[in-house]
């Protein structure tokens, strides 16, 4: 990295209280004039869940994995982080251009806005832990308890890895447009290329390779190993690859970033 | 000590053409990296090489036509966007005025806004804390600020915009024609405050198209033109400059129009009542105006006037056959339409001997007194009893320009007395005031 880009994410954090105040602004404006307010952050993943649930339980019961009961447990420990990863993705690719005024009228570091849709992503996933907590308590999922101090580890590496995609593409999506319209199909196809729906073992074997290279197959499996899996968690090498490849996204995101960043506030 | 040094900066804006697509991407990602793909196909130089030094504490007004690059060099001074080349250095502070209440979220309230906006400014969330009431009492927008913003009507809005920036409490403080959208009182109390951050030895940096500004507010005036500066120092030379170059811009496209109308005068236009006609040519043609010449004080042939000086207007004629019954008449219009003066020469007294072959007529206005504004003059030959030979309705405009802001139709020579207990300096009648 140049040093420039060390000395920018310095900047960054000098902003970290607009970044809280963005955040909050966010999620209040959200739920202005809605009946339920802030209910939706758990209403939301709630009704994603029931609809998964009917269809994999009523619908066509014979295409779920076995022996993973319950199956709404074991969805919701993927669909849950997966909404946050999808969700920020599609919001930051057009958080640039969507403040356009902003960036071109004002000086402040344009990282901000990204940075404000993956957080506010993460808010409304913590929000989603709760009911999670309270599905594992009605399940009785024997949860090992020191496995739950895993938990905020696999968040911080999903959170790296989110905020490099992000940064990355809401910056490329200012020069090309086109990125808006290819990144919700590429992210169905990640969607299904993720053990979400299905256990990874249950995937042919002669595809396990491109399970492994993706790493929210590593999240995913982490969460659900948690969450779901009975016995203690045993974190592999896919987890510390994810890990690594989260970092290196990262650095790549902030770089490309911050060569782009001089001509954002002509090209927005 | 010098508050902003421009120092050779050119800025050169990209254009890029319209297949920039799916396809550019592609080619982008397999070969050369994305960052070639990101080549314009063609650029725009807004600044072309500017220099510039801004005392500390002084007040400088930026004027200019519109794409001049005025706004750019204050953006780029505000450190939105980079120069290509060059380099800018700022002393301190910095707050631009450029648009009020960017950033504004409509769903929230005024009061949050304040402080997102304020942070977004380089406030921290303590400081707009302490300076909340003052923006509050600045913006005066009263129980509104706890409503949401898309509540506010849009000067409640700009108000609010404008007390957060002002409130950042910046060393240099750049202005882009904000002035020009609010009402009267609105613009009085910005003024007041740039007054005040005068006093207190701030600097600020004011874009305007309103010379009458500069001249009053600024200790310096920079003039651009064409991404390039023409002048910069003294306001009202710099001032009187540029409106010498765009009168002389506006003079040149009302000869271009007269020319472009040129060929429709050739055209016999007889129009069925010419009392209603709008603008033409007609007349029997026994006698033509052959050319149409408008000069100004100095003598020089212009379309542009100064008001209280020499008016010309001078005509060439010839007459086919010797004729007897004739008269020249001149009318002037203003741009409503209301004919301001008109004579002739039987009105003004004089009886036609003889018009044959070529001749010149010059008609003289000794001190003109129309006020500012745009003109059209008519002129004619035409038999005694009116019937025209030939006649131009409003094929020729001039432009009149003055520094007096005085009200009407025309300007008569007037005085002032007074007696009593009255006394008001700089209008007696010794003073030479409005001939």
């Amino acid at each position: 990295m140049r040093p420039t880009v060390l000395a920018n994410l310095r900047e960054l954090l000098r902003y970290r209280a607009l970044v809280r105040s963005l955040v909050g602004r966010e999620l209040k404006a959200r739920y202005r004039g809605s009946v339920l307010g802030f209910l939706w952050s758990f209403i939301n993943p709630l009704l994603l869940l029931l609809i998964y649930t009917f269809v994999f339980t009523v619908v066509m019961p014979g295409s779920r994995g076995q022996g993973l009961e319950p199956y709404s447990l074991f969805l919701f420990c993927g669909l849950l982080p997966w909404t946050w990863f999808s969700s920020s993705l599609l919001e930051s690719s057009n958080a640039l251009i969507a403040s356009g005024n902003l960036i071109r009228k004002v000086m402040f570091p344009a990282e901000v806005l990204p940075v404000v849709s993956v957080l506010t992503g993460l808010v409304h996933f913590c929000l989603g832990l709760p009911i999670l907590g309270l599905f594992i308590l009605y399940a009785a999922v024997p949860v090992v308890p020191t496995d739950l101090l895993w938990l905020p580890v696999v968040v911080l590496i999903q959170l790296v890895l989110t905020l490099g995609l992000a940064l990355l593409l809401s910056s490329l999506t200012v020069h090309f447009r086109d990125l808006r319209d290819l990144l919700g199909n590429v992210l169905t196809l990640w969607f299904f290329a993720t053990p979400i729906i299905y256990p990874a073992a249950q995937a042919p074997e002669k595809y396990h390779w491109i399970l492994n290279l993706n790493p929210f197959t590593h999240l995913a499996t982490a969460y659900q190993q948690v969450l779901f899996v009975p016995g203690p968690m045993h974190p592999g090498a896919g987890l510390a690859g994810a890990a690594g490849l989260a970092l290196v996204v990262f650095a790549v995101g902030y770089s490309v970033f911050d060569r782009l960043r001089d001509t954002l506030a002509e090209e927005v | 000590m010098n508050a902003v040094e421009v120092r050779d900066v050119r800025k050169l804006y990209r254009r890029y053409g319209r297949r920039k697509s799916f396809g550019t991407i592609k080619s982008a990602l397999l070969g050369g990296g994305v960052l070639s793909a990101l080549k314009p196909d063609a650029t725009f130089e807004a600044l072309k090489g500017v220099s510039l030094d801004v005392r500390a504490g002084s007040t400088v007004g930026l004027i200019g036509r519109n794409g001049s690059g005025k706004s750019t060099l204050l953006k780029l001074i505000a450190g939105i966007g980079k120069p290509t080349s060059g380099t800018i250095r700022v002393d301190g502070r910095v707050s631009a005025l450029i648009e009020l209440g960017a950033g504004f979220h409509p769903e929230i309230s005024g009061r949050e806004n304040v402080f997102i906006n304020g942070m977004m400014l380089g406030l921290s969330k303590r400081d707009v804390a302490r300076k909340f009431d003052a923006i509050a009492a600045f913006a005066d927008i009263g129980d509104f600020i706890e409503a949401p913003v898309k509540t506010y009507s849009s000067g409640m809005y700009m108000r609010l915009g404008f007390a957060v920036a002002i409130n950042v409490d910046p060393d240099v403080l750049l202005v882009d024609e904000v002035l020009a959208v609010g009402d009267e009182a609105f613009t009085h109390k910005c003024l007041d405050k740039f007054a005040e951050f005068r006093r207190q030895g701030r600097t600020v940096v004011l874009v305007t198209h309103n010379p009458d500004l500069v001249a009053r507010f600024c200790d310096d005036a920079v003039w651009l033109d064409d991404g390039r500066l023409q002048a910069h120092g003294d306001p009202r030379r710099v001032i009187d400059a540029y409106l010498m170059d765009v009168a002389a811009a506006e003079g040149a496209a009302l000869t271009a129009l007269a020319e472009h109308r040129d060929p429709l005068m050739a055209a016999e236009a007889i129009p069925s009542n010419m009392f209603e006609a709008d603008q033409g040519r007609w007349g029997t043609r026994e006698a033509e105006l052959l050319d149409v010449t408008l000069r100004c004080g100095d003598g020089s042939t212009s379309r542009v006037m100064r008001s209280g000086e020499p008016f010309e207007v001078l005509l060439r004629a010839r007459a086919s056959s010797p004729l007897a019954d004739f008269a020249f008449g001149v009318a002037i219009f203003n741009g409503d339409g209301v004919c301001c003066y008109g004579t002739n020469t039987t009105i003004d007294g004089g009886t036609p001997e003889t018009f044959a072959g070529d001749g010149e007529v010059r008609f003289t206005i000794p001190a003109l007194p129309l006020l500012d504004g745009l003109y059209t003059v008519d002129v004619a030959v035409h038999r005694q009893n009116g019937v025209p030979y030939d006649y131009h309705r409003k094929l020729h405009a001039f432009r009149v320009q003055s520094s007096r802001k005085d009200v009407g139709v025309f300007r008569p020579p007037h005085h002032w007395e007074f007696s009593g207990g009255v006394r008001l300096a700089g209008l007696g009648p010794g003073d030479d005031e409005a001939s």
